[in-house]
């Protein structure tokens, strides 16, 4: 496989990126943290009354900051399916990009990390919302953004690779479907994994989101321990493993 | 030097020849064209050249530079008009000069005076902070030329510039390229308007089926193939007139008038139900000889000869076939 081309170019397509995302941030910023602020009223107020504390916290308590690393994760996602085949396959943005001395790589690491940006910003934005109804425990919090962009950065790659593979936007529901919704259910952000049955715990705990939202938790509610650190690892290897591949297949679509 | 140098220039899409190993070199501060119908392989080219498309064989040069080994330094002296326009809709027309121009690393402040003097040039000035998609076609058109001039570029590519234009907005684009070539930038541009190829190009080549059938001047071409003249002859209905017998077919009606004007003409192509002939010298002994015969064609037309008729020798068929 052709070697990376990337240069500092990238910063001046992300800067596109960001005018075109500050021209109306006000409407995409309050979409999307309308939906997180359902969960936590209906699921969080209204079902929380009816059900037992979840490791010794209010079901509220519990569900906030794992909806900060879900909606964190879906935004991410929906820039880089979307958004990504948007640009490219309907504005042709990138071919206009890559007439100049843009390279492709430098197109698609700049998507990568505009959905990076976009994961870190609504999941802050959710976050200081449920500071503001005091569900935040401990100062750790603050380093919630670098982990949104650890794990925003995964999800962007792994959004490209479906975004690449399956170049039609007919099929990107599936991919919320088939693999953001169950990541969504079964990554403890409604419950704890240790219910479930052996097997299922094992298999949630290949899911990404499972530990962006240890991790989230974690740090919201001050329980820092060293486990935490696998979490991370976990996170950053796979990210380092999957790398290439969104480059090579979305090479492939526009390079003929 | 040469601004492109192209030797056994091939391109192969997973196996299918779209370029055939051509040869073409385009010289400093010409106007260089590439005529040919749809599907010959012109934008196959330019994007060749422009270093988008992976060459498959062959070597290509440009501004004395591989493609395969200096892309970003290629494309940073390029200016590119792409065959269909990918202006950034999510930004406003100045705004797309400007974010293009950061692409060239332009400092902000040149690339502003730049935008503005350019849109000027392009008579858009006026719709500086409208959204793109409220332009009309032939302002997304120049908006597109506009950027691609943004680099100041030694050299820029338009892939049919005006194909989908009215004939007014089209003449707006070529007096700004005429003034563009005036100022010493070298342009390519693909057409498969004959008009357009002789009203801007210094040089051209007449592309088919990925292969270039034939180089020169737009007249030169003419002269060479053709002559000065052409006698159009419609064989659609034709009427017998005295004596002579209806013919079975075009053949034998063809057969009929190259054996009688044969003398005058120094060649002749017969293209559907439509008979050309080139003459020798003098159109009006043509046309008066087939006024003399005892057939009424359905049209009869002395005209100046075209490179759409050079085309038509060259390939057996229209330019829009
Ligand atoms: N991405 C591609 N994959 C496969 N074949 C292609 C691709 N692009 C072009 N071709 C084929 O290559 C040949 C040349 O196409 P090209 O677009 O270069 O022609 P063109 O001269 O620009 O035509 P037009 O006047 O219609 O723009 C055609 O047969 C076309 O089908
Ligand atoms: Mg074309």
């Amino acid at each position: 496989m052709k070697s990376l081309d990337v240069s500092p170019l990238v910063w001046q397509v992300l800067r596109r990126h960001l005018i075109v995302f500050s021209r109306n941030w006000k409407t995409n910023l309050s979409f999307n943290f309308f939906e997180p602020l359902l969960y936590i009223a209906a699921l969080g107020l209204g079902l929380g009354a009816y059900v037992q504390p979840m490791e010794g916290l209010p079901y509220l308590n519990y569900l906030a900051p794992g909806l900060v690393a879900s909606s964190a994760m879906f935004a991410t996602s929906y820039e880089c399916t979307y958004g990504t085949f948007v640009r490219m396959e309907y504005q042709k943005t990138f071919y206009a990009m890559v007439a100049t001395p843009v390279s492709i790589d430098d197109v698609i690491v700049a998507e990568i990390l505009y959905g990076t940006f976009k994961s870190v910003l609504y999941g802050s934005v959710i976050l200081v919302v449920i500071l503001a109804l005091g569900l935040v425990a401990s100062p750790w919090a603050l380093l919630v953004p670098p982990v949104l962009a650890v794990g925003g950065f995964l999800f962007a790659v792994l959004s490209m690779i479906w975004t690449g593979l399956v170049p039609n936007i007919e099929n990107f529901n599936y991919f919320f479907s088939l693999i953001m919704t169950p990541l969504f259910l079964f990554s403890g952000v409604f419950f704890p994994l240790s219910g479930l049955p052996r097997i299922i715990q094992t298999l949630a705990w290949a899911s990404p989101l499972c530990h962006v939202v240890n991790l989230v938790r974690g740090l919201v509610l001050g329980r820092v321990h060293a486990a935490l650190i696998w979490d991370f690892m976990w996170l950053v290897t796979l990210t380092a493993v999957l790398f290439p591949l969104p480059l090579y297949l979305m090479r492939r679509l526009v390079i003929k | 030097m040469d601004v492109i140098v192209a030797e056994k220039l091939t391109k192969e899409y997973n196996g299918k020849v779209a370029v055939r190993g051509i040869d073409f070199r385009v010289r400093h501060r010409e106007c260089f064209g590439f005529l040919g119908p749809n599907g010959a392989g012109k934008t196959t080219t330019v994007n060749m050249i422009y270093c988008l498309s992976p060459v498959t064989s062959g070597r290509l040069t440009v501004l004395g530079m591989e493609v395969q080994k200096k892309p970003r330094e290629i494309k940073s002296r390029l200016g590119v008009v792409p065959q269909e326009n990918n202006l950034d809709p999510d930004l406003k027309v100045l705004q797309n000069l400007l974010v293009y121009a950061n692409y060239f690393r332009i400092p902000t402040a040149t690339a502003r005076t730049r935008a503005m003097e350019l849109l000027e040039f392009f008579d858009l000035a006026d719709r500086a902070d409208d959204r793109v998609d409220r332009l009309s076609g032939g302002m997304k058109r120049r908006l597109t030329i506009a950027r691609a001039l943004i680099n100041n570029p030694d050299l820029v590519i338009l892939d049919e510039p005006t194909t989908g234009l009215d004939p007014q907005a089209r003449h707006l684009v070529w007096q700004r390229l005429r003034r563009l070539k005036e100022r010493g930038v070298t342009l390519l541009l693909t057409t498969h308007y004959l008009e357009e190829a002789s009203q801007l190009c210094d040089r051209l080549v007449i592309m088919d089926r990925g292969e270039i059938l034939e180089e020169g001047d737009p007249q030169g071409l003419v002269a060479k193939h053709i002559g000065r003249e052409v006698v159009e002859v419609g064989l659609g209905r034709v009427e017998c007139t005295g004596q002579f017998q209806p013919a079975a077919d075009c053949g034998d009606t063809t057969a009929m008038i190259v054996g009688r004007t044969n003398h005058l003409l120094r060649g002749h192509l017969a293209v559907g139900d439509s008979l050309f002939l080139f003459p020798r010298d003098n159109g009006q002994t043509v046309l008066q000889a087939l006024q003399g015969m005892p057939v009424r064609f359905s049209h009869l037309l002395l005209r100046p000869a075209t490179l759409e008729d050079v085309f038509l020798k060259l390939t057996g068929r229209g330019l829009r076939a």
